[in-house]
């Protein structure tokens, strides 16, 4: 049995990390908010982005010439992935749940044949995969977002990914990231990026949606070649922009409910502890008595 | 005129301007185009330079450069993808000219093609943004 001052410490302690944990929660709170507002301004562009390639895609014949970006590059040999995981930890499942997709998916591709490689956004994700994997990591992009995640942080990251494209580094392209969902769940999303899957159009839907003006035949200037050319790169750091918001706001979704955890328990194990405690010392002053009152007959 | 167009400005961060409108006159890339209501459905894309909101007939109520985007066009709607947007009274023309000094610099200094048409392309822009507040 623990003796009273250790007892005592270790209640302290645990109040102190208890008030820690209390306060990382609001933080977190409240840059989810923020991250949330930021991810909901971001969605009229990335929508609009979606309903102009619609009707690109419905207008242009892919007569298999497009864009490589579009086509592909006639192979998929190299894999690359794009990881997207935080720069710091204390975030419950976050990381470990990402980092556990992008090995399956590794060891998936690497059965079938494939070449793979890595492009990680964010510390964690990196620390995590370069022991086993290092010589795959082509790039890596830490303290994206920080102070404030911007449209350039994305865009630099689709420029990267362009060249290494244009360079013929890789054939297919998937971002790995979570999905937020709610505060209490991260949907863990892989999403192909390169070569870019034109939305399919749903015809009743697109119609209930914009009315018969939407079928109607576009013009194009200059011509849609050249606009699908110019279209589809700015796609990319748009799709990569709504992963790096989805993914912040899950980061903290996930700080956010692994520290509510964390309090909750540190608040039981303060409990627990407190009782010990003074049973402890209750059973101290129990057996002194006893002595003082023995020693007393004795005589 | 009881008929309007749906005018929508946004940048990738958010939407910048929604509202009714007359006329919008946007510097489309072979040209600039006006759009009133019932325009023929096109797409089209931006070049860098002053996109003209007329709010009502003969006065232009915003004035807003972009830095090059995208415009979709229906009868009833105009949307606009801006890359940078910013409006006419708020550029900076120090901060411009000295970017356009080193933006000669790097195109002048590009040692790979696609290093200098990127640079081309920022110039470009940065000029059309002088101009843009010349103009005003």
């Amino acid at each position: 049995m623990s003796s009273l001052k250790d007892l005592r410490n270790r209640i302290s302690s645990v109040k102190s990390t208890q008030k820690i944990t209390s306060a990382m929660k609001m933080v977190a709170a409240s840059k989810l908010r923020r991250a949330q507002e930021q991810a909901e301004a971001g969605r009229p562009y990335a929508e609009r982005m979606e309903r102009m390639l619609a009707s690109l895609a419905r207008n242009v014949n892919t007569g298999g010439q497009g864009p490589k970006l579009m086509t592909g590059t006639g192979k998929d040999d190299v894999h690359l992935l794009l990881v997207m995981t935080s720069d710091r930890g204390l975030c419950g499942g976050f990381n470990g749940s990402i980092t556990r997709e992008v090995r399956r998916r590794i060891r998936a591709l690497r059965e079938e044949g494939k070449e793979v490689k890595l492009f990680c956004v964010g510390r964690k994700g990196y620390d995590a995969l370069k022991r086993e994997f290092g010589p795959m990591i082509i790039e890596t992009v830490f303290d994206v977002g920080r102070p404030r995640l911007t449209f350039a942080d994305a865009d630099g990251i689709a420029e990267s990914l362009l060249r290494r494209y244009e360079e013929g580094e890789f054939d297919v392209c998937t971002v790995v990231y979570n999905h937020f969902k709610s505060a209490i769940a991260q949907i863990v999303t892989p999403q192909q990026l390169v070569p870019v899957a034109l939305p399919e159009v749903d015809e009743g839907e697109a119609e209930a949606d914009t009315g018969p003006a939407s079928r109607a035949v576009y013009d194009f200037e200059p011509d849609e070649e050249r606009i699908i050319a110019e279209l589809l790169p700015r796609n990319l750091a748009v799709q990569i922009y709504k992963a790096l918001l989805e993914s912040a706001a899950s980061e903290q979704g996930a700080r956010m409910t692994a520290m509510d955890n964390a309090t909750r328990n540190a608040g039981e194990m303060i409990d627990d502890l407190t009782l010990q405690y003074n049973r402890t010392r209750q059973a101290v002053v129990t057996s002194e008595l006893i002595e003082i009152i023995s020693g007393a007959e004795a005589l | 005129m009881a008929e309007k167009v749906a005018f929508e400005l946004v940048s990738p961060e958010k939407l910048l301007l929604s509202k009714e409108v007359d006329l919008v006159v946007v510097p489309g890339a072979e040209g600039n185009f006006g759009v009133l209501p019932r325009h023929a459905p096109m797409i089209s894309t931006v070049r860098p330079g002053v996109i003209e909101v007329y709010e009502t007939r003969g006065q232009a109520s915003d004035r807003i450069f972009i830095a090059g985007g995208f415009a979709e066009v229906t009868p009833d709607r105009c949307t606009v993808l801006a890359e940078e947007a910013l409006s006419v009274g708020d550029i900076d023309v120090a901060e411009t000219e000295q970017r356009i000094r080193d933006l000669t610099e790097d195109v002048a200094d590009a040692k790979t093609e696609t290093e200098r048409t990127s640079a081309a392309k920022a110039l470009e822009a940065a000029k059309a943004k002088r101009e843009a507040a010349a103009r005003a």
